[in-house]
C-alpha cells in the first residue's frame, strides 16, 4: 500500500538547485524536466533505459565514477551535476570515438526520424575527427533487396535501439539480440535478408536510428529533389486505429512520413501501410479530370460543369420518373466525415428519404 | 471501442476472437503485446492459426461460424462456477435471471460438439476471464460478418455484463473498425437508422428537429440498407451515387452486384482511382485524396481527429464535400453554400449530441473522444462508467444457428475471407504504393498441408475454388495456419475476386453480410495460361 500522502519532500539536488522528484524517476528525466539538454544516443524514451552508450554520465556526489543518468533512479538527498568541465571532456572524446569509426555524419534527414541526432552532438561538442571525410564506399547489406529499409551498417554505433524497439515496442523480436549478450554485432543478427525474418516493415528501427544507419529507402528517392522538407500533422489513411503520422513534402510533393511520437492512437507506432504505403496518391492512375459516358458508351474526359449538370440530371430524371424512393446514396469510410455528413444531407434534403449508408456493412 | 487504445495495455486477461489483429491492426496489436509482456494472458479464438493465436495461452481453434456455441460455453461454465459478478448485475443490468437460467442446457461439451473446441479449453477460457479482475474483449469482422453477426456480439456482451467486466480501465467489449473512417461515416449520419449522431430516424423528436433543420419532411420510416438497395437495383433503386467506394471487389457476390450497378439508370461514383466500380459508372468525379484534404475523421476509440492538406491534388480532382454541394445545389437544394470544410464539420457539430461540445478548432490536438455534450465536457474515453447508454444493460437470449450454408458433398470445405498486413481492402491504394509488392505481389489460398496432399493439390501449384455462386482459380500456398477442412484468401486482389464465391446470407438485423463463411469445393487445375 502506498501512504496516502506522497513524500513530496523528497529532493535532489541539480547543478546547485533544489528540485523535487516522485520515486522511480530517473536522473535523466528530472533532468530533462529542468531542461538540462543532457546529450544521450541510446536513449529513446519508449523504451527500457539501457546505458549502453555512456554519453549521458553525470557527476554525483559520493560516487567515484560518473553515472549513466539515463538509468540511474535518483534518492532522496543526491547532489548531482550535469555538465561539469571534465564530465563535458568524457563526452567529447566518447563522442571522437564514436565518429573516428564512422564513415559519414552528415546524413541526409530524410533517412529517418531520429537521423540527425549523432550529427546534432557532434556538431554541439566539436566532435569531429575528420578521419572519414570523403565518404568511403561499400554498405553492408546493401544486397538486401527490400524496398523498404536501407541497410548501412557502416554508420551502426551499436546503439542497440532498433533491437530494443522492435522487441519492446512491436514486440516482433525481428533483430533481437537480446537473448544471445549484447557483445554480437547486430551486423550479424541481420545477416539473412529482412523479408525472410519476423520483420514486418514496420520502419520503427529507421525512426529510433540516431545515425541513419538504418534508413527510409523510399524517402531517400527524394534526396536530390529541390525544395526545403515541411512537415504537416496529419492521420494514417488505412486502418481504424487512426495514428497520427507527418507527412514530409517537398514542394508539391509527399517524400516520407514520420510517425508522430505524441500521437494519442499510436505514440509513435506505425504499420507497413501507414509508414511505407504513402505514394498512391501520386500515382499517375489518379482521376485528375470528370468522366462522362458518352452515347458511345466509353467514359470521356469532361469539364466539372458538365459532369456536375449531367450527374444532378440523372438524380432528377430518376426522382421524377419514379418517385424519390429511387435514388440511393453510400457513403465512403475512407473519406473525411465532411463528406459523409454532406452525403447524408443530400439524401435527405434532396430526397426526404433515409436512403443512405455506409460501406460498414461488407 | 467501449475503451480506449491505451486500455490494452492494462488488461490481466484479453480475449480476441474473431481478430487477426497483427495483420489487420497492428499497431492495436503492439499494445497488446505489452500487456502479454507485463504478464496479461492472452485467449484467442479464430478458426485460423493465427499470429495472435501463436502468442497466446489459450487456442480455441474453432469451426467457422461456430462462435454463439463457445460463447454460450463459456457463460455456462462462468454461471456454473459462480463467478459471476452479482453486485454488478444487480446495479447495472436487467433480465438476468431468464439468461441464467437459460444457459443450464449449454454445457462445454455441447460446445465442443458444434465448434469442435475441446471442452475442457472452454472451461479454462471462462475460468480465466471469469476470474480475471479486468477481462478485455477485442474483436473484428470475424464476428460481425456473419448471419449471426448481431448474436455473435450479444453473447459478447453477455460475457461482459455478467462478470461486470466493462465501464472501467483494461475492460470492455471492443470492435476494431477496419477503415480509417469508418466510425466517422456512422457519426456523421450516413445510415439508413439514424441521422447524425446516432438519432434515431423512429423517434419522433429527432423527425421533429431534422424537419426544422432540413426545412423538408423526411420519412418517418428507416431506410434499407445498402445491401437491400443493391438487391432493388432497376426495380425500386434507379440511381446511385457512391463515394469512394470499390462496391464491385468489396461486396459478396460480385455476379449479383455487378448486375445490380448495371441495371441502374443512373450510376455517380466519386473516387480517387478508376475502379471497377467507377467503370460502371455514368459520371465519375475525381476527388481529392490523403494528403490533399482537409477535415475530420474519428477512429475505432471514437476519437476525432484532423486530416490535413499538405500537397494540392492532380489535375482538377476536388474534394468529395465540394463535389457533394456542386451536386445538391444543381439540384436546387438549400443549405449547401459551404466554403470550407469546417463549416461543414461545425454543422455537423451543431446537430449531433455526441459532437455537441466539439468544433473545428477544438479538435486540433486530438484530445477528444466522443460523446462530448457540451463545450465544458472533457471527453469519453471510457464508455459505460456510471450507466449504460440506455440504462440498464440488457442480458440477451442468444441461441446457435448454423451459417446459411453448410458443407456438403459437392462443397465440402469451408472458406473464409480477410485481409492481410501489407495490402488493404481491395488495394486500390496499397496495390498503388511501390515495394508493396515486394512483400505481397499475389493471391494465394492457404491450405492445410495435409489436405494439400489429400486433395492432390501443390504448394505454389493452383487450384480451382468454387462455390454455389462461382468459380474462381487460385494458387495454393500449404501452411498450418489453416486447419484441416478450413482454406483462406483475402479479398484485395482483383485477379482473384474470392467476392464471386462468398454472399451466402445476410445477418437479419444489421444486413452484414456473411463473408466468413462460404462452403466450397478446391479441385487442382494446370497452371492458368497468362492472360485467362
Ligand atoms: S521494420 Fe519493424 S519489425 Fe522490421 S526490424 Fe525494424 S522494428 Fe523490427
Ligand atoms: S499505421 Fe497501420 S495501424 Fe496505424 S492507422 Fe495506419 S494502417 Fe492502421
Ligand atoms: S543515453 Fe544513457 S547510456 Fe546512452
Amino acid at each position: 500500500m502506498k501512504s496516502p500522502l506522497p513524500k513530496e519532500t523528497e529532493t535532489i539536488t541539480l547543478d546547485g538547485e533544489e528540485v523535487a522528484f516522485t520515486e522511480g524517476e530517473t536522473i535523466y528525466e528530472i533532468s530533462e524536466r529542468h531542461r538540462k539538454e543532457i546529450p544521450t544516443l541510446c536513449y529513446d524514451p519508449r523504451l527500457e533505459a539501457f546505458g549502453g552508450c555512456r554519453l549521458c554520465v553525470v557527476e554525483v556526489e559520493g560516487s567515484r565514477n560518473p553515472v549513466a543518468s539515463c538509468t540511474t533512479k535518483a534518492t532522496s538527498g543526491m547532489v548531482v551535476r550535469t555538465a561539469t568541465d571534465e564530465i563535458e571532456k568524457y563526452r567529447k572524446t566518447l563522442l571522437e570515438m564514436v565518429t573516428s569509426e564512422n564513415r559519414e555524419l552528415d546524413v541526409d534527414s530524410l533517412r529517418g526520424y531520429a537521423s540527425q541526432e549523432l550529427t546534432t552532438l557532434v556538431n554541439r561538442y566539436e566532435a569531429r575527427t575528420g578521419r572519414f571525410i570523403g565518404a568511403q564506399s561499400g554498405t553492408s547489406n546493401s544486397d538486401d533487396k527490400n524496398p523498404f529499409i536501407l541497410r548501412d551498417y557502416d554508420l551502426c554505433i551499436s546503439c542497440y535501439r532498433c533491437v530494443r524497439v522492435c522487441a519492446e515496442q512491436e514486440g516482433d523480436y525481428a533483430i533481437s539480440v537480446m537473448n544471445r549478450g549484447f557483445h554480437t554485432q547486430i551486423t550479424t543478427e541481420f545477416n539473412g535478408e529482412l523479408r525472410d525474418s519476423a520483420c514486418t516493415f514496420c520502419g520503427q528501427c529507421v525512426q529510433t536510428c540516431p545515425t541513419g544507419a538504418l534508413a527510409d529507402k523510399k524517402a531517400m528517392r527524394a534526396v536530390d529533389r529541390p525544395g526545403e522538407i515541411e512537415k504537416t500533422r496529419t492521420i494514417c489513411p488505412y486502418c481504424g486505429v487512426g495514428c497520427s503520422i507527418d507527412l514530409l513534402t517537398k514542394e508539391d510533393r509527399i517524400v516520407g512520413i514520420h510517425p508522430a511520437m505524441d500521437g494519442p492512437a499510436n505514440e509513435g507506432a506505425l504499420c507497413v501501410k501507414g509508414q511505407f504505403a504513402f505514394d498512391f496518391v501520386h500515382h499517375p492512375d489518379r482521376l485528375t479530370t470528370p468522366l462522362v459516358r458518352g452515347e458511345d458508351g466509353e467514359l470521356h474526359e469532361a469539364s466539372w460543369d458538365e459532369a456536375l449538370d449531367r450527374a444532378a440530371e440523372g438524380f432528377r430524371r430518376a426522382n421524377k420518373k419514379h418517385g424519390r424512393h429511387s435514388v440511393y446514396g453510400v457513403a465512403s469510410g475512407r473519406a473525411p466525415s465532411e463528406a459523409a455528413y454532406l452525403m447524408q444531407k443530400f439524401i435527405r434534403v434532396g430526397f426526404g428519404t433515409n436512403y443512405i449508408d455506409n460501406c460498414s456493412r461488407a | 471501442m467501449s475503451n480506449p487504445l491505451a486500455d490494452m495495455e492494462k488488461p490481466d486477461v484479453i480475449f480476441c476472437i474473431g481478430t487477426n489483429m497483427t495483420e489487420c491492426h497492428p499497431v492495436a496489436a503492439t499494445r497488446l503485446k505489452k500487456a502479454i509482456a507485463g504478464g496479461a494472458k492472452l485467449i484467442v479464438a479464430d478458426p485460423r492459426r493465427i499470429g495472435l493465436a501463436e502468442m497466446s495461452d489459450l487456442y480455441l481453434p474453432l469451426r467457422v461460424g461456430s462462435d454463439v456455441a463457445l460463447l454460450l460455453g463459456m457463460a455456462h461454465v462462468i454461471a456454473r462456477e459462480g463467478m459471476i459478478d452479482h453486485d454488478f448485475i444487480e446495479n447495472r443490468t436487467t433480465d438476468s435471471d431468464g439468461f441464467l437460467e437459460h444457459l443450464v442446457e449449454f454445457t462445454p461439451a455441447w460446445a465442443e460438439e458444434i465448434s469442435g473446441v475441446p471442452a475442457k479449453d472452454i472451461e479454462t477460457a471462462a475460468k480465466w476471464y471469469g476470474e480475471s479482475g479486468k477481462g478485455a474483449i477485442y474483436y473484428t469482422l470475424g464476428i460481425t460478418e456473419h448471419i449471426c453477426g448481431v448474436d455473435n456480439v450479444q453473447s459478447l456482451c453477455n460475457l461482459a455484463l455478467m462478470t461486470g467486466n466493462i465501464g472501467r480501465e483494461g475492460t470492455g467489449i471492443n470492435p476494431m473498425r477496419g477503415q480509417n473512417n469508418i466510425q466517422g461515416a456512422g457519426d456523421s449520419g450516413a445510415l439508413p437508422n439514424n441521422y447524425p449522431g446516432f438519432q434515431s430516424v423512429m423517434d419522433p423528436a429527432n423527425q421533429e428537429k431534422f424537419k426544422e433543420l432540413y426545412g423538408r419532411e423526411i420519412d418517418l420510416d428507416k431506410g434499407i440498407t445498402k445491401v437491400t438497395a443493391l438487391d432493388l437495383c432497376g426495380n425500386e433503386i434507379r440511381a446511385m451515387l457512391i463515394d469512394g467506394e470499390n462496391t464491385l471487389l468489396s461486396d459478396p457476390d460480385r455476379a449479383h452486384c455487378e448486375h445490380a450497378l448495371k441495371s441502374l439508370d443512373h450510376l455517380v461514383v466519386i473516387d480517387i482511382f478508376p475502379t471497377d466500380t467507377a467503370e460502371l459508372a455514368d459520371v465519375v468525379l475525381p476527388a481529392t485524396a490523403f494528403g490533399e484534404t482537409d477535415g475530420v475523421c474519428s477512429n475505432t476509440e471514437r476519437r476525432v481527429q484532423r486530416l490535413r492538406a499538405a500537397v494540392p491534388p492532380p489535375g482538377q480532382a476536388q474534394p468529395d464535400w465540394w463535389i457533394i454541394c456542386q451536386l445538391a445545389q444543381r439540384l436546387g437544394l438549400t443549405g449547401f453554400d459551404f466554403e470550407e470544410p469546417k463549416a461543414v464539420f461545425n454543422e455537423l457539430c451543431s446537430v449531433s449530441p455526441i459532437y455537441a461540445g466539439l468544433d473545428w478548432e477544438r479538435i486540433e490536438n486530438s484530445e477528444y473522444q466522443w460523446p462530448v455534450p457540451h463545450k465544458d465536457h472533457p471527453g469519453t474515453p471510457r464508455l459505460h462508467e456510471e450507466e449504460f447508454v440506455n440504462g440498464r444493460g440488457i442480458f440477451s437470449i442468444v441461441r446457435y444457428r448454423d451459417p446459411a450454408e453448410t458443407i456438403s458433398d459437392d462443397f465440402p470445405v469451408w472458406l473464409t475471407t480477410g485481409r492481410r498486413l501489407q495490402s488493404y481492402h481491395t488495394r486500390t491504394q496499397t496495390g498503388r504504393a511501390q515495394g508493396i509488392d515486394y512483400l505481397l505481389s499475389e493471391e494465394a489460398l492457404e491450405v492445410n498441408p495435409t489436405d494439400v496432399e489429400g486433395w492432390g493439390l501443390r504448394d505454389g501449384g493452383w487450384c480451382e475454388l468454387s462455390s454455389v455462386r462461382g468459380s474462381v482459380k487460385v494458387k495454393v500456398k500449404s501452411t498450418n495456419r489453416s486447419p484441416r477442412g478450413t482454406v483462406f484468401a483475402s479479398f484485395s486482389f482483383s485477379d482473384v475476386p474470392v467476392n464471386i464465391l462468398t454472399g451466402s446470407g445476410y445477418d437479419p438485423i444489421t444486413e452484414t453480410a456473411e463473408l466468413k463463411v462460404c462452403p466450397v469445393r478446391v479441385e487442382p487445375i494446370d497452371a492458368p495460361q497468362p492472360g485467362i
